[in-house]
């Protein structure tokens, strides 16, 4: 059990079906320990994500987000993870733009096969964001 | 090879000048009817109109100094199931005309048949300060006194920090930048639909014309002062816009009425995601949400609107200032849009409503490029 004063990050992230999804399930079924502060939402593809899931999950107390999808080139449906990847880019810009925290905007591409790399990027997500500490986006009722 | 014409103007009347050219396009034939700023019957408002007798061309006022719409809408919703039939002229500020290539490539109006009147333009005051103008003054003397070296702090903000006061997509220039207005304005035709009505409007035609010319060097000079303001612009904006907490400053006080959706040329939804019932909640669940953070502010997701309202359009925000303009609450929408509008614009080198070709930036994707997004 974490202090009570210890700050655990709350990380939301947005999987693809195809890849990342079932590299968690691999990563699962692997038995790999990784850390519990990414809750992940399984979506048909990367290319369905509009940013405003993203910015609302931010804002509703989520530390950090992650996007992830199917290798550049390997998209079940072809060009999704390409739309995602401009879809995310912007994102990042406009908030680097508004002087927001876009460091804690995330993706990574992640192959069905890759539980490992999975596990990996959980506890690398979860660290940075350790170190970042509580979002100042997610500490504000009045917006 | 530019073709061009003059269009002289007798005694200083430059709006009688440009309404004569248009009665000469409907009493011609070349074209059926003209979408184009009227002066409304019971008093001093401008409302686009679609106009197919020349008589009602006599209350015209195209160079007005305020926009009330932005025309680019009124084309789309004319045209967004099938294009006109019939030949239609509109006459439209850069801005707009921006827009309407913007809402052509998200396939929410259609150009054929269309024939695209582009004018130099001089900027609008906003709504309400245009009232106060009309009351006393003409839009001759607005244009007269537009482009000199003196600065008119007046104006709307949009049309103060303005990239392109020049059509970029017109068949047909109506070009005053540069130009003697005294004498004449300069009718330039920048696509071949725009010669050819040269031509059936049996105007004296010029190739490389001087007067053209002359238009030419003044807008390459005025274009450089604009960018150099805008420069200036983004740098002030950028220091005075950082971090959460004046962003939520900047947006405490939206009511979330959506005029600014409403009125945006290019915020292109048939239906708004926020106008969905997506993140409409039970009561218990709003209850649940204050008990967690102690109180929550209502409505909800202000800021949120507002930041998906960036990512949607920033990339196709021509700058028209119509959300600012539309904001009961006097957020500074454009400031923001324009400053955000700009960084993402530069990330794909986009510039919106610059020409039919460049592909939409969300739409579209290169497989070598953002390869930082994603790596470890």
């Amino acid at each position: 059990m974490a202090e009570e004063d210890e700050f655990e990050p709350k990380i939301i992230g947005f999987l693809c079906n195809w890849c990342t999804s079932a590299a968690a399930d691999l990563a699962g079924t692997l038995r790999i320990q990784y850390p519990a502060n990414l809750h992940p939402i399984r979506v048909m593809c990367s290319g369905t994500i509009d940013p405003v899931y993203l910015i609302k999950a931010l804002l509703s107390g989520a530390d950090a987000v992650l996007v992830g999808g199917c290798h550049p080139g390997d998209c079940h449906y072809v060009s999704g993870n390409y739309k995602a990847r401009r879809r995310i880019a912007m994102l990042k810009e406009i908030f680097k733009t508004l002087g927001l925290d876009e460091e804690r905007i995330w993706a990574r591409w992640i192959s069905a096969s890759e539980g490992q790399e999975f596990a990996k990027m959980v506890r690398e997500i979860t660290e940075e964001t350790r170190k970042q500490g509580p979002s100042p986006l997610a500490d504000n009722w009045a917006v | 090879m530019t073709k061009s014409a003059i269009l002289p103007v007798e005694s200083g009347q430059i709006c009688k000048t440009i309404n004569d050219f248009l009665r000469s396009l409907l009493s011609k034939k070349v074209v059926e009817a003209i979408l184009v700023p009227v002066t409304h019957p019971a008093g001093n408002d401008i409302v686009q109109s679609l106009v197919t007798d020349p008589e009602y061309l006599e209350q015209a006022d195209v160079l007005a100094p305020v926009l009330p719409v932005i025309s680019a809408r009124i084309v789309s919703a004319m045209t967004r199931l099938a294009p006109v039939s019939k030949k239609t002229a509109v006459i439209m500020r850069p801005c707009e005309m921006r827009a309407l290539i913007e809402l052509v490539k998200l396939q929410q109006a259609q150009l054929d048949n269309l024939v695209l009147i582009g004018m130099d333009c001089p900027g609008a005051y906003s709504l309400d300060d245009y009232q106060h103008f009309v009351a006393k003054n003409s839009s001759d003397d607005f244009v007269k006194a537009s482009w000199q070296e003196k600065e008119d702090s007046e104006l709307r903000a949009g049309c103060q920090i303005c990239k392109y006061p020049i059509p970029l997509t017109a068949d047909l220039v109506i070009g005053m930048i540069g130009i003697d207005l005294k004498k004449g304005l300069l009718l330039q035709a920048d696509t071949e639909k725009g010669e050819q009505v040269l031509q059936e409007l049996d105007l004296a035609v010029e190739t490389n014309s001087k007067i053209a010319k002359q238009r030419e060097k003044a807008v390459e000079e005025l274009l450089a002062v604009m960018a150099n303001k805008r420069e200036k612009f983004f740098e002030q904006t950028g220091e005075e816009i950082g971090g959460m907490e004046k962003l939520s400053a900047i947006f405490a006080p939206c009511i979330k009425c959506h005029n600014c959706k409403t009125v945006c040329p290019v915020c292109y939804c048939r239906e708004c995601f926020f106008d969905s019932p997506t993140f409409e909640l039970e009561a218990d669940k709003y209850l649940g949400l204050a008990e967690k953070r102690g109180a929550i502010r209502m409505p909800t997701d202000t800021l949120l609107f507002q930041l998906t309202r960036m990512t949607h359009i920033g990339v196709s925000c021509v700058g028209c200032g119509a959300c600012e303009e539309a904001c009961p609450s006097s957020i500074p929408l454009l400031k923001i849009f324009q400053l955000v509008g700009n960084s993402v614009q530069k990330l794909f080198d986009y510039v919106p409503g610059r020409n039919l070709e460049d592909e939409l930036p969300p739409v579209a994707f290169r497989e070598d490029e953002l390869e930082w997004i994603g790596e470890k």
